[in-house]
């Protein structure tokens, strides 16, 4: 039977971080079907287990290489899980200030015009505190990618209810469950973009499965194509993921509740293509 | 070049534009209003770029984006929407990043008057948003300096990798004044940034990342002494005031910006009186011309402050001279300008009261 | 020479154009000048004024309480600034917007029917000018030809062809002012 892992393995860490002196029988070039791209730093990541930030971050630098606009690229890092997204996303970055990364990337836009601009954003920072800025951004049809991670929840600061999390949730600030004559309604973003006339595309995605990562490279690989190709507008990417540690449950449960509960109330797919209104 | 005559607003928004402005991101509020219309106008046919934003908030950030991406870029407003961009200026000065801040002061606090005040002069040396940090603040008190004090600004903006403030007030911006706008080379100005700005991963290279945020406190106390060395400097190299009439002087004023052209007024009139008056100026409010305030309180028997405030340089003046003379402060708010009469009548109370002193 | 001036009136009257129109023609003389304006919602027809100081020196204060002319346009500027001229100094007003006329006795007053003799000129916008010219017959601290050479600057290309009415007006405003008496 092939070695799962080499002998005398002192740090295994390094070893799932993808060192090339310990490779294994089993990774040789015939068998390999993946690699990890260039861009994404080799370095261990500290999102939680089963979280799905990282899954977005390969995929997005897997685009950026493919569509070759690694050194035309500028991406802008929320305040919230994906803080330190530079620290995994080898391309020029800068850190905005809590859900100011649309105002951000506005800025280097206007006066770096052929630039390609993204914002990676989660549900605190885009549909919270960052509202008028998302909003405002697409209004004007700024040319750059909005990618928005919508888990319903505020992972970094401990679990407290966003503007998305759904009725009757229980998170550390609504520990009976969101009651929405008190908390309010829980907040499409997508749906309130899409019929602004500067939105060039919008699409919810996820990537709880191999079918919804595929699909959701597909979706990056379009928007940062329009902007490549000069499109008059904002191209707008939800992706709706989970939560473990926020959630209090386990990866699986978590992927579950993705399914069962929360793509009835977030439902994937195109909700505005180029062309069509 | 010849003379033009401009509103202070106007001059320094055509300054702007001379020294080669690149972006320009603002917000409409009185009265600093005219430079947004100005730029609105002017720059895109000049080479720039100029948004609208949609708040204050909004405008510091893209302030903070393009300025990240190395290019010369600036944003103006007056003191209510300045305190909304505290947030992102402390922002911006952590990464370091050069660019140009103008508050057009009016009345405050709150929503307080459209009308010229020094309010915010705290608020301006010391920081202003959260964290340890400084912003040189250049205050001009004529519309020439309004235009002067854009070439400089921007340049101690790229010198010292740090946002400049003009401090200026609605009666600077808003009256006309005859004015020249100086030659400057653009191309001889300009300072390359690509090694730390972003705009887009160069060949060869690891990726530049700008951001505040170090998450070990080891690391961010590194970070806040290189500020303070790099504060320290800007403050052994770049203080700059005007004295008058201070060479025969045993009695000083103490002004800045508008109020300091009505001091004048008043050292004038007292002179006239033959009072012995003279007046500093501090020209950077941070750096602050602490120096010469303790060599002259060497010479002097008493100083007057004069603010459109309750008493903000006053403080600075009086740690200046480190109680070597009584220092006395007199100041309209909330949009009152200081008359140069009642300022006459002012020195009189402190002035001819000590000679009467002097002479029993 | 230093001349501080204040104008007041209500918003349209040309007040805030006025005072620019000399300062500029002030700047053509290579003296030094300052206008400040009073701003705000004011403006928007409401009381407007603005304070106009030309030199041959150094321009301290911007900021004046006293003035060695005002020009006056109406009853709430009169109640205003009639106190704030300096004894031996000037006080103009239009005639017909005042209600209440000055009575101080230690300046000179000059009422001028401005607007009387703007519609003369087919003209009512030229009442300012009119009251310039009545100004500058008192106290000529810049050429009449220099306030021509200002108007081109200050009014807009459109408006060029106004300039001929206004240089009317101006002249029929130096006429007025040896006319009317003294108080």
């Amino acid at each position: 039977m092939a070695q799962l892992f080499p002998e005398n393995l002192d740090d295994p860490y390094l070893y799932l971080a993808g060192d090339e002196s310990h490779k294994c029988e089993l990774i040789e070039e015939m068998n390999q079907v993946w690699r990890r791209p260039d861009s994404l730093i080799d370095t261990p990541m500290h999102y939680c287990p089963g979280c799905g930030h990282s899954v977005a971050h390969r995929l997005l630098m897997e685009v950026v290489e493919e569509l070759d606009i690694v050194e035309r690229t500028v991406g802008i890092a929320p305040v919230g899980c994906a803080v330190f997204a530079y620290n995994y996303l080898n391309v020029d970055m800068q850190e905005a200030a809590h859900g100011r990364a649309p105002a951000v990337a506005t800025g280097i836009k206007r006066v770096l015009p052929d630039r390609i601009l993204f914002t990676y954003q989660g549900d605190g920072d885009l549909a919270a505190i960052g509202t008028a800025e998302t909003i405002h951004a697409v209004n004007r049809g700024e040319k750059m990618v909005i990618i928005f991670i919508n888990n319903g929840i505020y992972g970094m600061t401990g679990g407290q209810m966003a503007p998305t999390t759904l009725e009757g949730a229980k998170t550390s600030t609504t520990i009976f469950g969101r009651d929405t004559s008190v908390h309010g309604h829980p907040l499409r973003i997508a749906e309130m973009i899409a019929p602004l006339p500067g939105a060039y595309y919008v699409t919810r995605q996820a990537v709880n499965t191999a079918k919804h990562v595929r699909k959701t490279k597909k979706a990056l690989l379009n928007a940062f194509q329009y902007q490549i190709d000069g499109a008059n507008g904002t191209c707008f990417v939800e992706i709706v993921s989970n939560c473990p540690s926020g959630w209090k449950m386990t990866p699986l449960e978590s992927n579950e509740l993705l399914e069962d509960e929360i793509f009835q109330f977030y439902k994937l797919g195109d909700l505005k293509l180029p062309g069509k209104e | 070049m010849a003379k033009k005559l401009m509103k202070g607003n106007e001059a320094l928004a055509e300054a702007a534009i001379r020294a080669g402005v690149k972006g320009y991101f603002g917000y409409p509020i009185t009265p600093q209003s005219e430079l947004l219309e100005y730029l609105s106008r002017e720059l895109p046919q000049r080479g720039g770029a100029f948004l609208q934003a949609e708040s204050e908030v909004a405008a510091i950030n893209m302030v903070y984006g393009a300025a990240g991406a190395g290019e010369r870029v600036m944003t103006s407003t007056s003191s209510p929407g300045f305190s909304l961009m505290q947030e992102g200026i402390s922002y911006i000065a952590c990464a370091e990043l050069p660019c140009l801040l103008v508050n057009v002061m009016r009345g405050g606090p709150g929503l307080g008057t459209i009308q010229p005040s020094q309010g915010d002069y705290f608020q301006a040396v010391k920081g202003g948003g959260h964290g340890d940090y400084k912003l040189p603040v250049l205050a001009p008190n004529s519309v020439q300096e309004m235009a002067e004090f854009v070439y400089d600004g921007f340049d101690l903006a790229d010198k010292y990798r740090n946002p400049v403030l003009i401090l200026s007030d609605g009666a600077l911006g808003q009256m006309m004044e005859a004015v020249e706008f100086p030659d400057y080379d653009i191309e001889a100005h300009k300072v390359d940034h690509s090694e730390w700005a972003t705009r887009g991963r160069r060949k060869g290279h690891d990726h530049n990342v700008l951001t505040s945020l170090y998450i070990q406190p080891d690391k961010m106390e590194a970070i806040n002494q290189h500020l303070q060395e790099k504060y320290q400097l800007i403050e052994a190299r770049e203080v700059r005031f005007e004295t008058i009439m201070t060479e025969d002087a045993d009695f000083l004023l103490v002004a800045f910006g508008l109020s300091s052209r009505v001091a004048h007024k008043s050292v004038e009139m007292a002179r006239e009186k033959g009072y012995k008056i003279g007046l500093l100026r501090p020209v950077t409010l941070f750096p602050f011309p602490s120096e010469i305030l303790f060599q002259l309180a060497g010479q002097v028997r008493g100083m007057l402050v004069i603010e459109m405030n309750t008493g903000q340089m006053v403080e600075d003046v009086r740690l200046a001279v480190r109680g070597k003379v009584p220092v006395q402060f007199y100041g309209r708010q909330g949009g009152m300008i200081p008359q140069p009469d009642a300022i006459l009548h002012e020195i009189e109370k402190y002035y001819t009261q000590r000679l009467a002193v002097e002479v029993d | 020479m230093t001349e501080e001036l204040i104008i007041a009136g209500f918003g349209g009257q040309g007040v805030l154009s006025m005072g620019m129109t000399l300062a500029y023609a002030g700047m053509i003389e290579d003296n030094q000048i300052v206008w400040m304006p009073s701003y705000g919602p004011e403006m928007r027809g409401g009381t407007a004024n603005c304070v106009v100081v030309i030199s041959d020196d150094k321009i301290s204060s911007p900021i004046i309480n006293t003035f060695d002319t005002a020009i006056i346009l109406n009853q709430p500027s009169m109640d205003k600034f009639e106190s704030g001229v300096k004894p031996g100094g000037n006080l103009l007003y239009e005639a017909n917007n005042i209600i209440n006329p000055p009575t101080r006795e230690d300046i000179s007053i000059y009422d001028i029917p401005a607007n009387l003799e703007a519609l003369k000129l087919n003209n009512a916008k030229t009442m300012n000018m009119i009251m310039l010219g009545a100004f500058l017959a008192l106290r000529p601290v810049v050429t009449i030809e220099s306030i021509l050479e200002a108007l081109k600057k200050v009014l807009p290309e459109r408006h060029h062809h106004l300039i001929p009415v206004n240089e009317q007006a101006l002249r029929r405003g130096m006429e007025l002012t040896g006319q009317t008496t003294t108080v």
